[in-house]
């Protein structure tokens, strides 16, 4: 077997999370309290100034699907009576639930004292934590309504009802769970923590304008938001993380080397791609091979954007914290307008420097797969770009056709060469 | 010697080769089923090219040549070389089929009875070589063109009178027959032009008006050079589901994708849309004016409604995968079919026949419905653009061409839609010239 290389980012990652789910398998004996609450627009500043734990449902889920555990925990949901149609994440996590609850790295997650619920744009998530309501009797709920961006923007009542839900349902919440007040230093503290690795990180997904990119802004970009989307923003680590990844990719950069994959550097770059929709997390390595074997890197992605944007300006702003938290929730990708998504996209195709784009479709997902056919053909005529599409899931390995996926993707990419022929 | 150019279709049913010559003219192919061993099927199918290429190269220099000498060769004097060719081969393969049923029989499984089931395969074989002639004489029908399929049939009527409910049983003679055509369709009888032409040629001849057997002498030598030719394969590309398996550099390998588009620019220039419909998935491909592809959808995971779809329900009704088409289209009322999925192929028609519907308005049903689950990949791709080629297996069958003709009436207004009887050599004849351009390029 050869050896995968990693970054050096990679592996603090690696720590960070490990010692996360440490930290979580012994939060009962040291009477931390745990609350679950989701990636999308997430309150981890917020949660962390109450020094409450966060747990990420979807995150577990993910890391059991690259650990080839999702497929025995979605089995044994459906054994439950969940239909094969439902979102796999959810399956996931309530079939780990049911096989004893031990977490991806092997240790067991506590159980929640607090369901927070900050993201009400996917559906699902909100029938999810009544399944988890029901799994946890008289654990207190606490739900944000996020108002989706219609008009593809926030307007200003939306971050009004947004802040004055923040003031009087989730702090009182976090406040009654936790035992403490609510310490607005505290998280202003945290909020221009979050901004400062929010710096490093959209420098470090902008890298990819260079030629050739030294970052794959999809395979690689999923480690990249790992600890600023999930229970790290505002903390010092993530501040650290996002300090050494950019010199690492500063290095790459100034080293005019390509991004690094499991079989070593990428010494070539042949196409540039932006890849919207997210990855599938069951076959996550065999699926990057299919790009990095042709030599085709991917420049900018939507799925990097699902717990936030930053790169189209937003930072947590510790001037004005319930605000800015209230901006975050409603700026994440999926809360965008399907108009404003194809925008945003048509932007990465420019900016990027982009050949071509592939759209992966999760049979799981309807926050991001509703309107991808309709966006690809919007965007093949905004760009005159053409468009890949290819289907999968996100962590049921049934739905990756290795085969069938590989086929259309070369088939995209000798068609990308054959328009390369005819243009020379 | 002559400069040629192949192109390797590895489906996922079947295998398709196309030889061109360097002008781009297709001068032989060939087809063999995939048998879940792609080298395999690929080196047959190549050898079987390469006998046409020189069937096509006997027959021109014989025309020129008797054109030359004022001697008229009847119409059925080629087909009849190619029919006796055919037997010659025939009996090769049962040739080896006898050796290797024996071989089987002498594992140690059959040894209480080997001497007798032995003596069984020599009267079923003998029986079968003696009657071979049949399936090669002028007009006969073959519900199928491989091997395995032609001797598998003859073999089970035969097992059926041969086996005894008390001694050598029927699922006794199915298994030995059942091991040993996998040691057959292994074998790529290389070579089969140059064996057995000599043969042929004499067979028809013996038959030939007196005026064509005192030209003789010229046609051996005809032949003889036929046999004799170089043929330099001074470019390869291979395309299809299984091209990751070709012996050949990535360069030479070409998508489906690219190669059914150009083929199908190549059957029909004005082509601007192209639908195949292949053994596991269906393709919708836009083309320029070049036969470049500008964009394409392919159906996902689930291979409903593709050709796999139709041999399932051949299979079921115990009809060749041809007669189906021909057996929908005498439905007088078509029933309407909402499910295509293979999996569920059978019981879907088992319950139909049950309600009392006929095999062939059930059939005119399935055949509908599959056109219109193309229709919805054809849709996503961009529409069906004037002119419209159909190309793959698919296309032969009249059923699913008169589908797909309505349904693009009604959907997008009148459109040209050609389909060709070599349809199924599509991706094949794309993957020959890509190859023959890549040869150009060097050249250049």
């Amino acid at each position: 077997m050869t050896t995968v290389r990693k970054e050096d980012s990679m592996l603090l990652q690696k720590q960070m999370i490990g010692d996360h789910y440490e930290r979580l398998s012994h939060a009962g004996d040291e009477g931390r309290k745990v609350v679950y609450t989701f990636v999308p627009g997430n309150l981890n500043e917020l949660v962390r100034s109450f020094d409450l734990l966060p747990l990420l449902p979807e995150i577990n889920a993910l890391q059991s699907g690259m650990r080839k555990l999702s497929g025995n925990y979605i089995a044994e949901a459906e054994k439950q009576g969940h239909s094969e149609d439902v979102c796999t994440y959810v399956k996931c996590d309530i079939g780990m639930l049911k096989k004893g609850n031990i977490g991806p790295t092997g240790k067991p997650l506590p159980k929640p004292d607090l369901l927070l619920l900050s993201y009400t744009g996917c559906f699902t998530f909100m029938k999810w934590f009544e399944l988890l309501r029901e799994e946890y009797p008289g654990v207190p709920v606490a739900m944000l309504h996020v108002p989706y961006q219609a008009n593809g923007r926030i307007e200003p009542h939306y971050r009004d009802y947004v802040v004055e839900q923040l003031r009087t349902e989730v702090i009182p919440k976090l406040e009654q769970v936790s035992g403490r007040a609510f310490d607005e230093d505290r998280l202003r503290e945290m909020l221009g923590r979050s901004a400062r690795a929010e710096d490093d990180l959209v420098w470090v997904l902008e890298s990819a304008k260079h030629t050739p990119s030294p970052i794959d802004a999809y395979f690689g970009g999923v480690y990249y938001i790992g600890p600023i989307f999930s229970a790290f923003r505002g903390t010092e680590g993530a501040v650290d993380y996002y300090r050494a990844l950019r010199a690492e990719v500063q290095e790459r950069l100034d080293a005019g080397e390509g991004p690094m994959t499991p079989d070593g550097p990428l010494l070539h770059e042949k196409y540039r791609l932006v890849v919207e929709g997210p990855p599938n997390w069951t076959s996550f390595r065999e699926f990057w091979k299919m790009f990095y074997e042709e030599e085709a890197v991917v420049v900018a992605s939507t799925y990097t954007k699902v717990g936030g944007l930053y790169d189209r300006g937003f930072r947590h702003d510790p001037e004005h914290p319930l605000e800015t938290l209230a901006d975050y929730c409603l700026g994440c990708y999926t809360n965008l307008s399907l108009p404003a998504r194809v925008d945003l996209i048509e932007r990465y195709i420019k900016d990027y420097n982009a050949d071509g784009f592939v759209i992966n479709s999760v049979k799981s997902c309807n926050s991001f797969s509703v309107g991808q056919l309709l966006m690809l053909r919007q965007l093949e005529e905004r760009t005159g770009v053409p468009g890949a599409f290819i289907e999968s899931d996100l962590v049921d390995p049934r739905y990756f056709s290795a085969a069938n996926i590989k086929n259309r993707l070369e088939s995209y990419l000798q068609m990308l060469d054959q328009k390369r022929g005819a243009a020379a | 010697m002559m400069e040629v150019y192949v192109g390797i279709d590895l489906g996922s049913t079947t295998t398709k080769a196309i030889v061109l010559d360097d002008g781009g003219h297709v001068i032989g192919q060939g087809i063999t089923n995939s048998r879940s061993n792609y080298v395999i099927a690929s080196k047959v199918v190549r050898e079987e090219a390469f006998v046409r290429t020189r069937f096509t190269i006997t027959r021109e220099s014989a025309l020129r040549a008797v054109s030359d000498a004022g001697v008229a060769l009847e119409a059925d004097f080629f087909p009849s070389i190619e029919r006796n060719f055919r037997l010659q081969q025939y009996l090769e393969q049962l040739g080896a089929l006898h050796d290797a049923m024996f071989r089987v029989a002498e594992t140690a499984r059959h040894k209480a009875y080997v001497d007798d089931l032995k003596s069984r395969l020599d009267a079923m074989c003998s029986g079968m070589r003696n009657d071979a002639r049949v399936y090669f004489a002028p007009g006969a029908v073959r519900k199928s063109d491989f091997f395995r399929d032609l001797a598998g049939a003859d073999y089970m009527a035969r097992a059926e009178a041969m086996a005894e409910p008390k001694g050598i049983t029927f699922d006794t003679l199915c298994g030995v027959f059942d091991s040993a055509i996998l040691t057959v369709e292994n074998i790529t009888f290389e070579g089969a032009f140059e064996r057995h032409i000599g043969v042929a040629l004499e067979d028809t001849l013996r038959e030939a008006p007196p005026e064509v057997r005192r030209f003789s002498d010229r046609l051996r030598d005809i032949v003889e050079s036929a046999r004799l030719l170089y043929l330099s394969e001074s470019g390869t590309a291979g395309t299809g589901y299984g091209r990751q398996r070709l012996p050949f550099p990535k360069e030479q390998i070409r998508s489906e994708i690219l190669c059914h588009g150009l083929g199908a620019h190549a059957m029909f220039p004005g082509t601007r849309t192209v639908l195949d419909i292949g053994g596991q998935d269906t393709k919708a491909i836009q083309l320029d004016s070049e036969g470049l592809v500008t964009s394409f959808q392919m159906n996902d995971r689930c291979a409903a409604g593709c050709g796999r779809y139709l041999g399932y329900i051949a299979d079921e009704m115990n009809v060749g995968v041809h007669e189906l088409g021909p057996l929908a289209q005498q439905s007088s009322q078509r029933v309407k079919i909402n499910s295509t999925c293979t999996v569920f192929a059978g019981a879907e028609l088992r319950e139909r026949l049950a309600l009392g519907q006929s095999r062939e308005d059930i059939l005119a049903g399935l055949h509908r419905a599959i056109i219109l689950r193309a229709m919805s990949l054809l849709a996503r791709s961009g529409g069906v653009r004037d002119e419209f080629t159909f190309t793959g297996g698919v296309a032969k069958n009249p059923a699913a061409v008169a589908a797909l003709h309505d349904l693009v009436r009604e959907n997008y207004g009148k459109r040209t839609l050609n389909t060709s009887p070599d349809s199924i050599y599509t991706g094949a004849l794309g993957a020959a010239l890509f190859a023959l351009r890549a040869a150009e390029r060097r050249a250049a």
